[in-house]
């Protein structure tokens, strides 16, 4: 048995230490040890996007990503994207424009879409196609989803 | 921010943002697996990596020996078979005697953790005697050598026959001056939801059992559970978390949630089963693969004179809703069109392969696509346009089928007129150049079953209960089980509307055996109609109860008042008012908080034949789509860059959600069209995993223009039917009809892979054929 290894890294902007024992994926600590349960366990191996979060503010998917690798790093899940009160810009267009129906996918595309819009303030359809072409939604066939974040770079809504 | 909406009421009809939407964008929403329960241990099930196979032995004592073991259990400790529908209990939570498919449950156990579960699974030694597999349909039509299950009619692994003749079809069709036939193969497909299936059980010392679980039927689970476990359903309490979609695939109760709870009996203590995409793909209960054969009839003047149908259904390992979906591929071909002369056989037959079952319009999708094509061949043989077909057999308003189905309101005509204009129908048809298309498809779908599941037919199929107290805040109980589609927001919307108050002092409760009364649940696109029904009665009850109260403070009697916005007032006397809390107050003062109760139960329908309620409902919607495709005569390839969707749902209620079901399911019609299919070599699934099965991208999705066109349903609350299920329809045959329309050929093999347009396309020039006009 390896010894567990403690990491040392931001997550949502705080300074944690985590004891991470084996091959274990960011995800895993994110969702069990750590119980912040907003990140999504929705295939395990990279095909859903439902469990995206920022790693040094890109959009990485947890299930891939070794725990051992944030080491030292910045991550940032749905709760550290959300504001303390309140929701963010695209969160609250995805609630205006009925962009999340079951909600499982709703955190990965919040997610990413929230770092395409720090890049690309103000994307076209394609890019933000383009961004988002990594995250499933099989509820609402992409369209509100797209107006949610085309809505948000408006800044109106 | 809701938008005020058109129409009379102040809520309904509105855009109404989901109510639960600021908990699902910020990660705040609970679903099972974010459930945690001290001590919980983790369970795993076991697969046959065998299509058929008698199991001899099953050792389990080196994995019962592995430390951190709780429990093993193979399939004799809760033999008691169950299934969704009454009549075919053909299901165990664990395989007894043979395992029917690869992925079949054999054993399971509860451990300490993960991994001690997974090495626990490898020490369990199974014995297999491999008996023959059956792949496909055809292999078990007749008297087999070993019958899947024994219930197969006459020793074969047929699980359903159904043979209707209304009419006579034979006469028809030697009458007729028009005759097409579609020879239709649709390979499975399956749901997709992106939250896996998972269970939580936790068996108390008070004798109690605790099962929270993704599924969209709470109380179907709750007497599965009760009867395969042998516990009174008081003794068991159900809680429905947020679901992660369902689309028909978390309706059944499935094995695992009852394998779950035994582990938790066996070991006393809290268990989770989260299983991973393979199991869900194993699990399945997907879209049945289906070959068809649709034949229909015209006269002289364009009339349907009759349809003569044939389904081969191929269900998988287990009976599942089967019975229905044998019923459906038939009963669901007719409408929206009058048809006085039916046949129909169906047949289902077991194979030994994933389970098939209910999804998203369920049994009326592949047979929908075969009708709509024959009746484009038709509308081409008889020199008549699709939509002028269409619309000279429209079933009219206040009528009835053949077989008896009752048709209420209806505003097909109305989608046809809408689809056929702002597509631009007539200037495109037949004259975009090679390689461009528009095709029309036509659909309609229960809204809600009247045939349903349930202890007697005289039970409510949905009920509703409110209790307010001096707070102000409504709470609303009921077992309607949110999957994402809104249901909760339209419940909420329906209560505030109706009391007069803010939707913000509504809260629904989360689903929960133990407090909210019965309702059945999501499928049969019966949550709006049903459910809606039985909110507004109990708000109803409440808000007489208001009235009553502001009637004694203001000296007036109840039938002179009116309610509006927080307020009731006298209807005359504008100005003479209570606000809704004094006469909550006031009525608080008699009785403590304030209940109300409404249900809702359909009214008796349907024939007197075999197989009669089949289908039948309270309402039907209504569906007319065009899409325009553009296809590369070079590689195949093609997309659909727009689809106008009409679509008669009664009144729409909450047209956000109306509209996100609409592109949805359009979304889920695509892929079933265009590419998704459960890829099988034999039985053994080759696809398990979302990378493989694809289902469309974001850049595949068309601009939606959407056409609400329906008007009140006599029946519906407030004039609405169902808009969950019945949009998928249409999407598949106005492409499928599209492509035809764009390079000549039909295309009646699904998906259609741009592999077969090349393949179609080639084959038309080859045979020195235009690519227009027959």
């Amino acid at each position: 048995m390896p010894s567990p290894d403690l990491l040392r890294f931001r997550l949502n902007g705080q300074p944690v230490e985590v004891a991470c024992e084996g091959p274990r994926v960011l995800l895993d600590l994110v969702r069990e040890d750590l119980n912040l349960t907003g990140t999504k366990r929705g295939c395990d191996l990279g095909t859903c996007g439902c469990c995206a979060v920022l790693l040094d503010g890109r959009p990485t998917l947890s299930c891939l990503t070794l725990a051992r690798l944030v080491d030292g790093r910045d991550v940032t899940t749905i709760e550290g994207i959300t504001p303390a009160s309140g929701l963010s810009p695209i969160q609250q267009a995805f609630v205006d424009r009925g962009a999340t129906q079951c909600g499982f996918c709703t955190p990965g595309f919040i997610v990413t879409a929230t770092a395409l819009l720090r890049d690309h303030p103000r994307p076209s359809r394609d890019e933000i196609e383009r961004a988002i072409s990594g995250n499933l939604c099989r509820c609402t066939g992409y369209r509100k989803i797209v107006e949610a974040i085309e809505v948000a770079s408006r800044g109106s809504p | 921010m809701a938008t005020p909406p058109p129409g009379p009421y102040r809520i309904l009809g509105g855009r109404i943002p989901y109510v639960e939407g600021p908990l699902k964008v910020t990660g705040r929403a609970e679903y099972t697996d974010d459930i945690q329960r001290p001590g919980m241990l983790v369970g795993r099930v076991l697969r046959s990596p065998w299509p058929h196979a008698r199991l001899r032995s099953i050792d389990t004592s080196a994995a019962r020996a592995l430390p951190g073991v709780f429990a093993v259990l193979t399939g004799e400790k809760y033999p008691t078979p169950f299934g969704v529908l009454p009549i075919t209990h053909d299901e165990t939570a664990i395989a007894v005697g043979k395992a029917r498919y690869i992925g079949d449950i054999i054993a399971a156990v509860a451990a300490m953790d993960e991994r001690t579960a997974e090495r626990a699974l490898s020490l369990i030694r199974v014995d297999f005697e491999p008996l023959p597999e059956y792949a496909d349909p055809r292999m078990g039509v007749d008297k087999v050598s070993e019958p899947i299950h024994a219930r197969g009619l006459l020793g074969s692994n047929i699980q359903k026959e159904v043979v209707q003749h209304f009419g006579n079809v034979d006469a028809a069709f030697a009458q007729a001056a028009f005759r097409a036939r579609v020879r239709g193969n649709f390979a499975g497909v399956t749901h997709a939801f992106t939250e896996p299936l998972v269970t939580i059980a936790e068996a108390t010392p008070d004798g109690r059992l605790t099962v929270w679980s993704a599924t969209q039927v709470p109380h179907y689970l709750h007497r599965a559970l009760s009867e395969v476990l042998g516990l009174p359903m008081h003794r068991i309490r159900v809680i429905k978390p947020e679901v992660g979609g369902g689309f028909g695939g978390k309706s059944d109760p499935l094995p695992h949630e009852i394998v779950c709870a035994a582990l938790s009996l066996e070991t006393g203590r809290p268990v989770k089963i989260l299983f991973d995409r393979e199991d869900v793909f194993y699990t399945n209960h997907g879209r049945h693969p289906t070959q068809n054969e649709v034949r229909i009839a015209l006269n002289a003047s364009g009339q349907i004179v009759g349809y003569d149908i044939d389904a081969l259904i191929d269900g998988g390992a287990w009976s599942s809703f089967g019975t229905v979906t044998t019923y459906y591929n038939g009963v669901l071909a007719m409408g929206p069109y009058r048809v006085p002369n039916f046949r129909y056989r169906g047949r289902r037959v077991y194979t030994t392969k994933p389970p098939s079952g209910a999804m998203r319009a369920h049994g009326g999708t592949n047979i929908r696509y075969s009708v709509e094509v024959a009746l484009d061949m038709l509308a081409e043989q008889s020199g008549t346009d699709p939509f002028d077909l269409r619309d000279r057999n429209a079933l009219p308003p206040n009528s009835k089928t053949v077989n008896e189905f009752r048709i209420t309101s209806t505003s097909f005509r109305r989608c046809l007129s809408a689809a056929r204009e702002k597509s631009g129908w007539d200037q495109k048809f037949r004259r975009l150049p090679f390689g461009r298309g528009v095709g029309l498809g036509c659909g309609f779908y229960i809204s809600g079953s009247n045939s349903p599941i349930h202890f007697t037919p005289k039970m409510p199929q949905s009920t509703v209960h409110l209790k307010v107290d001096m707070d102000g805040g409504i709470a609303v109980h009921s077992m309607q089980a949110d999957i994402g589609q809104g249901s909760n927001t339209l419940l909420a919307a329906i209560v505030a509307e109706v009391v007069g108050v803010d939707l913000a002092r509504v809260h629904v409760q989360r689903v929960d055996s133990d407090v909210s009364p019965i309702d059945l649940g999501s499928y049969s696109s019966r949550v709006t109609f049903m459910m809606g029904n039985a909110a507004r009665a109990a708000a109803e009850e409440l808000r007489s109860q208001l009235v009553r109260a502001a009637a004694g403070l203001l000296d007036r009697s109840p039938e002179t008042l009116e309610v509006v916005h927080e307020r009731i007032q006298e209807r005359d006397h504008p100005e003479h008012g209570v606000a809704f809390l004094e006469a909550l107050h006031r009525a608080m003062e008699t009785t403590g908080a304030l209940t109300a109760s409404g249900s809702y139960n359909s009214s008796p329908m349907g024939g007197t034949f075999k197989g009669a309620r089949a289908g039948t409902a309270p309402a039907y919607s209504f569906a007319a789509y065009v899409a325009e495709v553009e296809v590369d005569g070079e590689t195949g390839e093609y997309r659909v860059p727009k689809i106008w969707a009409a679509f008669d749902c009664g009144r729409p209620l909450n047209r956000l959600a109306v509209e996100g079901q609409i592109e949805g399911s359009i979304h889920m019609g695509l892929g079933q069209v265009m590419g998704e299919s459960m890829n099988y070599r034999g039985t053994r699934l080759f696809n398990p995993s979302l990378l493989e099965y694809k289902i469309p991208m974001p850049q595949q999705m068309p601009e939606v223009e959407i056409l609400l066109v329906g008007e009140d349903d006599p029946e519906g609350p407030f004039g609405a039917k169902e808009a969950g299920e019945g949009p998928l329809i249409a999407t598949l045959p106005a492409v499928g009809n599209a492509l035809y329309d764009a390079v000549g050929v039909r295309f009646t093999d699904l998906p259609i892979t741009p592999d077969k347009v090349l393949k179609g396309i080639d084959q038309r020039r080859l045979e020195g054929r235009s690519w227009k006009g027959g």
